[in-house]
């Protein structure tokens, strides 16, 4: 099971920016990348994911439906608490801000 | 044709089974990826090729030759990542990765994709027109074979929308019918909303459910809302059309205006799967379940039953299925015929059971086994020439 806040102190001490860490499905639409750091200040997880969306669009597309909504089986993590327990999107975030999408536990 | 299990289990790399021209390519889609089966004409060994796709689903998958392409579609739902549509012009050795999820409502509609339930070429003179239905219901359209994609605004924006419901699979649009004769002219079907054409191109879409039942609602006959399964017709007959509905089974001899019981010595008259013979319009398979709470075949013996009058009788197809303890499900797309003469039927099973005739439904065989559950088998011959499903 997967730590999300082990990318908080790896990758918040080494890197000025917002961190997003992915997931291996999503890094073939990261060219590859593991995680990808916006150097953009943003207030909330909503604006953070907009930036993403403006480098990389297709992890976007994958975490987020047509509608705005996170995917149902996607969970994401700020500084290593559940968004479904902070504020959803509208989750304040800080310039290093370390932000983990997983997959759920899901599926048959 | 003396049944047999003739399948071979061999785990090539992906593509590498593909066969030669005339060779027969069957698609089958599964709960956790897909398959691609070859075969020569004779139908007899099949070489299977799989996982595509591993643990994502594949309810749609189509193969495309018009234009002097050789394109197969496959439309992969992952359960955590979403739906893309992807295509490989190498019989699955290679597959596109689009960046984008290629097939996306606008924002204004208010609604995001869940699924692609359909992939339909259009006609063989428009060879880069393609369709695809999704979930929630809508109609998509491409004009670059498969490049781009756009809903049908008459649709998307119908008055009907909010009144359709969710069925079992999700509120979809699961059945595309074109008018080979008529390019303005196509019917659709919805779970649960019912039949719908258009004659004018896809800018208005009526409903065609007079005579169809819905019984789960308080009026058994509403002019819309029914949850149809299946539609099916023969190109050289576009107008006489075949229907399996959540309870019936239905004729329309005028594309949709009216349809009548066909439920003529048939066990049940619910099931899901519906195909018609490649030459023969009044030739119909479809495998009967025993109720919407029980949606196994009756008996739990496996029988596709085939009627060769339009529907005036139905003959039960037993030789080479089990005929015990098979609580075999098949659902909507898992039935399916190839052009060949005689023609192969290829039926495939919730509990990953894939079988196939190659005399007309006479006689049956086991072709593969131990699949995941099957949601989608489509029939191709390669080189045909036109839209292979």
């Amino acid at each position: 099971m997967s730590d999300p806040g082990r990318g908080r102190e790896r990758a918040g001490a080494a890197t000025a920016g917002i961190t997003f860490e992915l997931p291996g499905a999503l890094q073939p639409y990261a060219g590859g990348s593991t995680e990808v750091v916006i150097d953009r200040s943003c207030a909330t997880l909503a604006e953070a994911i907009s930036a993403l969306a403006e480098r990389s669009p297709g992890v976007v597309d994958r975490m987020i439906d047509e509608l705005g909504a996170v995917r149902p089986h996607v969970n994401i993590f700020v500084d290593g608490e559940s968004i479904r327990f902070l504020a959803g999107l509208d989750t304040p975030v800080t310039e290093r801000s370390t932000i983990v999408v997983v997959p759920a536990v899901s599926g048959g | 044709m003396t049944p047999t299990r003739t399948y071979l289990h061999s785990r090539a790399e992906p593509g590498a089974a593909a066969g030669a021209g005339g060779d027969v390519l069957l698609l089958v889609g599964t709960t956790k990826g897909a398959f691609l089966l070859w075969s020569d004409q004779r139908r007899e060994r099949w070489r299977i090729d799989g996982p595509h796709f591993k643990g994502e689903s594949v309810y749609a998958l189509a193969h495309d030759e018009r234009g002097g392409r050789h394109r197969t579609f496959a439309a992969t739902r992952s359960s955590h990542w979403g739906s893309v549509l992807r295509a490989s012009d190498d019989y699955g050795r290679t597959w596109s990765a689009p960046d984008r999820q290629n097939v996306r409502f606008p924002a204004e509609s208010e609604l995001a994709l869940v699924q692609i339930w359909q992939i339909e070429p259009g006609p063989a003179s428009d060879p880069d027109l393609m369709y695809c239905g999704v979930e929630p219901a809508a109609l998509f359209e491409s004009r670059d074979a498969g490049e781009t994609w756009s809903p049908v605004a008459g649709l998307l924006e119908h008055e009907h929308r909010k009144q359709w419901q969710p069925g079992g699979g999700g509120l979809c649009l699961h059945t595309i019918v074109a008018d080979p004769a008529d390019p303005k002219r196509m019917l659709v079907a919805i779970s649960t909303g019912g039949v719908y054409r258009t004659d004018d191109g896809g800018r208005n879409w009526q409903p065609r459910n007079k005579g169809v039942r819905a019984e789960f609602l308080p009026d058994k006959h509403p002019e819309f809302g029914q949850c149809v399964h299946k539609v099916a017709h023969h190109p050289s007959r576009p107008g006489r059309l075949f229907l399996q509905n959540h309870w019936g089974l239905y004729r329309s001899d005028d594309w949709g205006d009216q349809w009548q019981d066909i439920a003529n010595g048939v066990p049940s008259d619910f099931g899901f799967g519906l195909t018609v013979h490649p030459r023969n319009p009044d030739t119909v398979y479809i495998v009967p379940l025993e109720s919407d709470e029980f949606r196994c075949v009756p008996e739990a013996k496996m029988r596709v039953y085939r009627t060769r009058d339009a529907g005036a009788s139905w003959e039960p197809l037993s030789r080479g299925l089990p005929q015990r303890d098979a609580y075999e499900t098949v659902l909507r797309d898992a039935l399916a015929v190839d052009a060949l003469d005689p023609a192969g039927v290829y039926v495939g099973t919730r509990s990953g059971k894939l079988f196939a005739s190659a005399d007309d439904g006479d006689s049956w065989a086991a072709i593969a086994s131990g699949l995941p559950s099957i949601v989608c088998v489509k029939a191709a011959v390669i080189g045909n020439g036109g839209a292979g499903v």
